[in-house]
């Protein structure tokens, strides 16, 4: 299964490495990585495959909740779906 | 596939700030094998089918909400109308199966149960007369069992028999609840043009057109339609409406992803998708708000009509290519009780019975959750109810009345409903009378457009 990952908040040194971390522990791989800074905001969009993960993908929104607050920013993880539902015809 | 960060965002936004939910998915179940000479063995037939087929209905649809990302808000259940189902037995009063229900949806854990209603639009059958006697108490003694009666269409005309009846049926009710201001009135809804596949409640059954088992999903979100107009705040009407269009279909390819889904899972059928803004008392989810980020002063002045009537049919059309089958009620709700821009607007004395009234010839339903004085007697409301079926009859749509005369309270005072029945200012009613009309009885003769063949 195909999951996206959003993550906001402000931005600091080492999210992007905090959570590939985490993501590698999971064995979560990354398909893609989109990641800007808009008005002192981090705003990245990762689209990671969950199909050889270890965790599920209950599981690892938790582990992202607990990472998020660490770190200071807000993830979510979600299907694909609703984003293809969304904003594909 | 890959996303641009901005369509990602765009969603995650709608739901952490705009409100956007799935509002209900509701499972419709054919009672129509419960029946029983006996009552208590169609009540147990009608507990263990309820609880078979609706088992696993909240945990898929948690899983979905969790998966997704996307909160569903509430996980239903619609009947077969028990008028029907009771029919068979020897008893008259079909309150344990009421009961049935409500201990049902109780044990698979939904917060609302519909179909406690009867058609008769037409006239009663033994099973209707038993089953309008029974609501009070129905109502009275059971938690979240919704109950609703049809009393008139375009292809019958209204049964004006039932339609005094109906306002006897709201009193009695009223007064049964009144030690909880009347809560049984929020939980019972007198139709005209009832349709069969309505997921939301307290107006919900399973009708009689409908397979054995099926879901059908209420999309929602006032609050992304709202925030989407603040971004054409100097736009033509044009440009409202196609942003309101654009924005109904990107909220109802959620709810058909969660239809398909929940179908899948549960092994049914995936019904309809109902396309309907359904506001809630939260702040920043009020159909209210969103006629009067189009331009309104206040809804309820003048031009609220026309500003309803042009939001509800864009988000039809933005709607109807988002999924492949559409159906229920689909159209804008004003339910003044859990609408915090409605609720606001009859406090200030802008909104009144009679501007809603014109309102529900344009939207979705019609008169809902407004609470009117408790001395209102019951001719009065089968008047109400009355005109509002005469509405929908000519203009071959549904309406509806869900009116709570709150026994004991008067115009200045607020009752409180709580969750998601929110809370409403006592809204003043005409006092003249229409008692000689309403005692006539008799039918209301089809009219002519149902002549259509």
């Amino acid at each position: 299964m195909r999951v996206v990952l959003t993550i906001v908040g402000k931005d600091k040194v080492g999210i992007i490495a905090k959570v590939s971390k985490a993501l590698a522990e999971g064995n979560i791989n990354i398909i893609n990585i989109n990641q800007n800074i808009m008005q002192g905001f981090f705003n990245m969009v990762l689209v990671a495959d969950m199909s050889e993960a270890n965790l599920t993908l209950k599981e690892a929104q938790e582990k992202f909740a607990v990472l998020g607050e660490e770190i200071g920013v807000e993830i979510r993880i979600q299907s694909e779906q609703i984003f293809t539902a969304m904003h594909r015809i | 596939m890959l996303f641009n960060t901005e369509d990602i965002l765009e969603t995650t936004k709608m739901i952490t700030e705009n409100n956007l939910d799935v509002r209900t998915i509701t499972m419709g179940i054919s009672l129509r094998d419960c029946g029983h000479p006996d009552m208590e063995v169609t009540a147990q037939k009608v507990y263990d089918k309820i609880c078979q087929k609706a088992e696993h209905l909240v945990q898929t649809g948690e899983d979905l909400e969790a998966e997704l990302g996307v909160p569903i808000i509430n996980k239903r259940v619609s009947v077969t109308p028990i008028s029907m189902v009771g029919e068979s037995c020897d008893s008259n009063d079909y309150v344990p199966l009421a009961k049935a229900m409500d201990r049902a949806a109780k044990t698979i854990g939904v917060n609302f149960i519909g179909g406690f209603s009867a058609l008769v639009e037409k006239g009663y059958t033994k099973g209707d007369r038993n089953l309008i006697a029974s609501i009070p108490e129905a109502l009275d003694v059971t938690d979240i069992v919704c109950s609703s009666v049809a009393i008139g269409s375009t292809k019958c005309g209204i049964n004006m028999d039932a339609v005094k009846q109906m306002g006897e049926v709201v009193k009695a009710t009223a007064a049964r609840t009144a030690d909880r201001d009347a809560i049984g009135c929020a939980k019972l809804v007198v139709f005209c043009n009832a349709v069969p596949d309505n997921p939301f409640m307290a107006g919900a059954f399973h009708g009689v057109t409908e397979p054995e088992s099926v879901i059908n999903v209420g999309v929602s979100g006032p609050g992304v339609v709202k925030h989407a107009l603040e971004s054409v705040r100097d736009g033509d009407i044009g440009m409202v409406a196609e942003t309101i269009k654009k924005t109904a279909f990107k909220i109802t390819r959620v709810g058909q992803l969660v239809a398909q889904e929940a179908a899948h899972r549960l092994n049914t059928q995936f019904g309809i998708i109902d396309l309907s803004l359904a506001p809630t008392p939260a702040i920043g989810d009020s159909v209210a708000h969103i006629l009067e980020e189009i331009g309104l002063e206040s809804c309820g002045c003048p031009g609220t009509t026309a500003t309803l009537a042009m939001l509800n049919d864009a988000v039809k059309k933005g709607g109807l290519m988002a999924s492949s089958y559409v159906g229920g009620l689909s159209g804008a709700f004003i339910p003044v009780s859990e609408d915090a821009g409605m609720i606001a607007a009859v406090e200030r004395g802008c909104l009144t019975m009679e501007k809603l009234e014109a309102m529900t010839c344009v939207c979705s339903v019609g008169l809902d959750m407004i609470a009117i004085p408790g001395d209102t007697s019951a001719a009065t409301i089968s008047a109400i109810i009355a005109d509002e079926a005469a509405i929908g009859m000519i203009n071959n749509k549904t309406t509806a009345v869900r009116v709570i005369p709150v026994p004991g309270k008067g115009v200045g005072d607020t009752v409180e409903f709580g969750g998601l029945l929110g809370y409403a200012p006592i809204i003043p009613v005409n006092t003249y009378k229409a008692d000689k009309f309403i005692s006539r009885g008799g039918r209301i003769p089809a009219p002519v457009r149902s002549l259509t063949n």
